[in-house]
C-alpha cells in the first residue's frame, strides 16, 4: 500500500511524521497512550512538590518552587496539545485519568515527607525525567518532539535548583545532612523504576523502537542515569543506598543491585502509598474548577451576542 | 458536569524583533482575549517572545497531504528559483 510505504520511508529517513500525514492506527494509538501518560505525569507531578510550597523555608525557595511547579503544569499542557493533534480530546483524557483508565508515572505515588524531598526530587526525579526526555526530542512524531524540546529546555532549571538546595542543606547542620541522606535513601530506587520494566519484560519497546517513537531501551537509559548520578552523589557527600553499586571497568559502566520489581508492579497497579490520594486530588481540582470554566464560557457567549 | 468545550486556538510567537511569528503550539480558551493571556503564561514564561498571535484553529485553511504533490508541484520544477541553479566562476567575489 502506497500510504504505508510512504509512512515507513518517512520514519526510516528520520524525517518527522506530522499531524495530517497518514499513519498506521497502531502508531497513532501508541502515541496517544504515551503522550497522555506523559501529560498526566506532569500534572499529577505537581502534587508532591506542591505539598511544600507553603512551608518552603524562605521567600527565595518559595518563589523557585512555585516557578518549578508552574513549569510542570506547562509541560502537561504542551503534551495535551500534542495529543490533540492526533485526534484525542483533552477533556476526555482528563476524565480517563480521573477514572483510573490512563496511567501516570508511578514515582508520583510516593509521599514527600520532608523538605529535603524537594531537593531530591529535583536532582533525581527530574534528572531521570531528563534522561528519558532528551532522546524524545528526536522522536518520530513532530508535535511530540517539539513539545519535548520545550520541556527539556526548562528541565535543566528543575534539576539544578534541586541540586543546589541539597548542596545548601549538606553544608548545614548534622540534622540537615541526615535529612538529605534519609530522603536519598527513599527516592533512589523509585527513581530507577521510572525507566520502566527491564527490556526483557517491556512489551511495547520493540515496536516503538521500529517506529522511532523510542530511541533507547529502558535498561540503556537506566544505566545512563546511574552512571550520571554516581559522581553527583559523591560530590554532594551522600551515599546511594545500594551495596552492589560499583564501577565495572570492563563494561565501562556501574553495576548496580536488583530492583524490587514486585514493588514497582504493586505501585503501577494502584497499591502505592499515595495512588488514591493523587487521583482524588486531581478529581476534586477538576470538579471545583468547573464553575470557572462554565462562567468564562457564558461570559464569552454574552460578549459575542453584544458585539 | 458539562464538558467545557472551549475552542482550540493555535499560538504563534515572534521570538524577537526582525523574526517571523512561528507556530509554538495550541491551547483552549473561552475567547480571544483569554487565549492571548493563556498563551503568554504558557508559551512565554522565559521571555521567549515579544509578540503573540492567537487564532482559532477552525479558522485555518491548510493544504492536505493528499493533494501535497500537485499542490506543491509548481515550485518543484522551478529549480531556477534557487541560487544554486546558476553556475558562477569561483573567482567572482560576494555573489
Ligand atoms: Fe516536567
Ligand atoms: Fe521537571
Amino acid at each position: 500500500m502506497d500510504l504505508e510505504r510512504e509512512f515507513e520511508q518517512t520514519v526510516a529517513a528520520d524525517h518527522r511524521v506530522e499531524p495530517r500525514d497518514w499513519m498506521p492506527d497502531g502508531y497513532r494509538a501508541t502515541l496517544v497512550r504515551q503522550i497522555a501518560q506523559h501529560a498526566h505525569s506532569e500534572i499529577i507531578g505537581m502534587q508532591p512538590e506542591g505539598n511544600w510550597i507553603s512551608r518552603a523555608p524562605s521567600l527565595r525557595r518559595k518563589a523557585i518552587l512555585l516557578a518549578k511547579v508552574q513549569d510542570e503544569a506547562g509541560h502537561g499542557l504542551y503534551l495535551y496539545a500534542a495529543a490533540e493533534t492526533l485526534g484525542a480530546d483533552r477533556e476526555e483524557l482528563t476524565e480517563k485519568l480521573i477514572a483510573g483508565r490512563q496511567k501516570y508515572s508511578s514515582i508520583f505515588n510516593y509521599p514527600t515527607l520532608t523538605y529535603a524531598d524537594v531537593g531530591v526530587i529535583g536532582w533525581l526525579v527530574d534528572g531521570a525525567a531528563i534522561c528519558n526526555q532528551v532522546p524524545l526530542c528526536r522522536t518520530s512524531y513532530g508535535p511530540y518532539a517539539r513539545a519535548m524540546i520545550r520541556v527539556c529546555k526548562e528541565e535543566s532549571f528543575h534539576q539544578r535548583q534541586g541540586y543546589e538546595l541539597l548542596m545548601t542543606m549538606m553544608s548545614g547542620t548534622e540534622q540537615q545532612r541526615a535529612l538529605v541522606q534519609e530522603s536519598v535513601d527513599r527516592w533512589w530506587w523509585p527513581s530507577l523504576m521510572m525507566f520502566g520494566p527491564p527490556d526483557a519484560e517491556s512489551s511495547n519497546t520493540e515496536q516503538s523502537m521500529l517506529w522511532r517513537i523510542k530511541r533507547h531501551t529502558n535498561d540503556e537509559l537506566r544505566q545512563r542515569f546511574v552512571d550520571m548520578s554516581v559522581p553527583q552523589a559523591a560530590k554532594l557527600g551522600v551515599t546511594l543506598p545500594d551495596p552492589h553499586l560499583v564501577w565495572n571497568a570492563e563494561r565501562g559502566h556501574h553495576d548496580f543491585g536488583e530492583i524490587d520489581w514486585t514493588e514497582f508492579w504493586q505501585v503501577v497497579k494502584g497499591a502505592g502509598p499515595c495512588n488514591a490520594q493523587r487521583v482524588e486530588h486531581r478529581r476534586k481540582a477538576h470538579e471545583d474548577g468547573a464553575w470557572v470554566r462554565e462562567a468564562a464560557t457564558a461570559y464569552a457567549r454574552k460578549k459575542e451576542q453584544a458585539a | 458536569m458539562t464538558r467545557s468545550s472551549w475552542p482550540l486556538y493555535e499560538v504563534f510567537v515572534r521570538g524577537k524583533r526582525g523574526l517571523n511569528h512561528v507556530h509554538v503550539g495550541s491551547l483552549h480558551a473561552p475567547d480571544d482575549e483569554m487565549a492571548l493571556r493563556n498563551a503568554r503564561d504558557l508559551y512565554t514564561r522565559r521571555n521567549e517572545g515579544v509578540s503573540i498571535w492567537v487564532v482559532k484553529a477552525e479558522a485555518i485553511t491548510a493544504s492536505s497531504p493528499d493533494e501535497k504533490d500537485p499542490f506543491f508541484a509548481p515550485s518543484g520544477d522551478k529549480v531556477y528559483r534557487h541560487p544554486t541553479f546558476y553556475a558562477i566562476p569561483e573567482d567572482v567575489p560576494h555573489l
